[in-house]
């Protein structure tokens, strides 16, 4: 019983940990809330769906090309809207509400071209395998799951930390104008983490899509609530701290179903982001000093 | 066409405008001081339940509903306004939709809201000049408190907080009585509506309600009191004119709230760009 709660727990948290990297990446560097996040998860899980039932292909094409299409989606949005936010150096309130205007527009779409109800994947889509250890059940697309989100997260933080471009784009996120005096091509590491944000956002969404293999309009909506309650968590900006902060949502929530009830679940992760912002602001890992939003 | 069924027809858009008028009103209290809350929708949501249950519950007149339907979500919004305004920008903008969801959860969730079914039967008690009445005296107060000490100090807020400050504004006080000033608007908004509309549901108060609030004053603009007004009556009419295109309905909100960002971040209702005009 226990194993079996931890087991779901960290795998509902690997993808809650996927989105909120995203979500915080895109703030750490631009420093703006992206909201539309819950739509490019959304439009992610449904472009691969429809790779797989319009076009009937395998999930290993559609799940990098759903996330592609979803990056490509991000990257849309960032050369659309915040680019000319940026330009005319906006007020911060004014690219999060330029991104809820976007993803009012891409549920909408979404509803036109794919309706309002739950879309599935077709069955036998993934082989039915099961694991079983005692009491604790693990099925293979669980494990696919959490392999995958892991990784993803894994190579993100990875080249965020070794490579050259994640040098840059921890500059960035200390000083845009030095960095820009220094060489850094600061609009086009801009476009690029606005594609991977949107890229892992997608792939998080895919993930869900399968996972609860019930995939709808609304659903990066609520997604987004809880990737915001994953960061404010772990700290806004903060990779380490997303990552945590997905996992502790997801074990949260899972731990609230078992010992409380299902009816409260949503409120529970609200009410952690409420307690954490009275609390800490800064989250979990943030600095001291608390940007002025 | 006569004047009867031409009311017969309209009434329902009109009084719309009117509500729609008021909970604009509420979001531009605190936008004026330069705080984007997005708790309003939750606010109006308190405020129509309390209302409702008054009238359905017990047999107090109407007027003690609406007193509820007010007070109730002011005194919620000075319980959580205290800790809550402590925080700026984006922090203020997440923990007030994180307080939305947790209202909207809780009046899914508790027996006496009916659940997800909602309430049912709310008696119709809201005559049109209700509505129109409020929305005059929201109108007159705002636009006095505007001109009062009061909205001097909500500008010189939103310019820049450190100096307000420096200059000897109790800006925690100033920003606590927009907050709880605009709760009480949205609630009494909630209060007429739920005894209009007849029914209510827990849906009509999450986070999509919460930003139709947001985009009428942002689409009107903030720099007047006409801005959300006229804000608030383009989006009670236009999802009537679109009504052709069915699903894809909501898509003009959102391209409106983007094109607006982008192209009008001041809104409609700019009186200075005409006088800029003429002296030119």
């Amino acid at each position: 019983m226990w194993e079996q709660q931890l087991v779901n727990a960290i795998s509902l948290g690997s993808v809650y940990a996927l989105f909120a990297l995203g979500f915080t990446l895109v703030f750490g560097v631009l420093g703006v809330i992206n909201l539309s996040h819950g739509g490019i998860f959304m439009w992610g899980a449904y472009t691969s769906l429809a790779l797989v039932t319009w076009f009937s292909m395998p999930l290993w094409i559609a799940f990098p090309a759903g996330m592609l299409c979803a990056g490509c989606l991000g990257l849309l949005i960032d050369i659309l809207i915040l680019k000319p936010l940026r330009n005319r150096q906006a007020n911060h309130l004014m690219p999060m509400i330029a991104t809820i205007g976007a993803t009012i527009l891409m549920t909408s779409l979404a509803q036109g071209v794919f309706g309002a109800d739950n879309q599935r994947y077709p069955a036998n889509l993934f082989p039915d395998l099961e694991f079983q250890w005692g009491e604790t059940r693990l099925t293979l697309l669980q494990i696919s799951i959490t392999v995958l989100s892991l990784l993803l997260t894994a190579v993100m933080v990875w080249m965020l930390k070794r490579t050259r471009m994640g040098l840059a784009l921890r500059a960035i996120a200390e000083s845009r104008q030095t960095s820009a005096l220094l060489g850094i091509p600061v609009e086009r590491l801009f476009h690029m983490t606005s594609f991977m944000a949107a890229a892992l956002g997608g792939a998080a969404g895919i993930l869900i899509g399968l996972s609860f293999n019930a995939i709808s309009p609304f659903m990066g909506q609520s997604m987004l609530h809880k990737g915001i309650a994953a960061v404010i968590l772990g700290g806004l900006g903060d990779v380490r701290g997303a990552v945590l902060g997905g996992f502790f949502l997801g074990a949260s929530e899972v731990f609230a179903v078992t010992f409380l009830s299902s009816d409260y679940r949503d409120a529970f992760s609200f009410g952690l982001l409420f307690l954490m912002l009275l609390w800490r602001p800064q989250g979990l890992f943030g600095t001291g000093k608390l940007r002025e939003g | 066409m006569d004047w009867v069924s031409w009311w017969n027809a309209y009434s329902d858009i009109i009084l719309g405008i009117g509500i729609n008028g008021l909970l604009a009103l509420s979001i531009y209290l605190t936008l004026s001081c330069g705080l984007l809350t997005l708790a309003n929708a939750a606010f109006m949501g308190i405020g129509a339940y309390a209302g409702a249950l008054v009238s359905m519950q017990t047999s107090w007149p109407f007027s003690v509903a609406l007193f509820v339907a007010t007070s109730l979500p002011a005194t919620a919004a000075i319980l959580i306004g205290i800790p809550l305004l402590r925080l700026t920008g984006v922090y203020l903008a997440m923990a007030t939709l994180g307080f939305g969801e947790v209202v909207r959860i809780i009046l899914l969730n508790m027996d006496i809201t009916g659940g997800a079914l909602g309430l049912n039967g709310i008696p119709p008690l809201t005559q049109w000049w209700h509505v129109l009445g409020t929305l005059i005296l929201t109108v007159l107060l705002v636009v006095a408190l505007k001109k009062s000490k009061m909205g001097r100090a909500f500008e010189a807020i939103r310019e820049d907080e450190t100096a307000a400050r420096l200059m000897g504004i109790h800006t925690d006080r100033i920003k606590l009585f927009a907050f709880v000033l605009g709760a009480a608007i949205a609630g009494l908004a909630g209060g007429l509506s739920a005894h209009y509309t007849f029914t209510l549901s827990p849906g009509n108060f999450g986070f999509e309600a919460a930003v139709d609030i947001l985009t009428m004053a942002v689409l009107g603009g903030i720099g007047g009191v006409p801005g959300p007004l006229m804000g608030a009556a383009i989006l009670t009419i236009l999802p009537e004119l679109l009504r052709g295109l069915q699903d894809y309905r909501m898509a003009a909100n959102g391209l409106i709230l983007v094109m607006v960002v982008l192209f009008l971040p001041g809104g409609l209702w700019q009186p200075g760009r005409f006088r800029k005009r003429m002296s030119c």
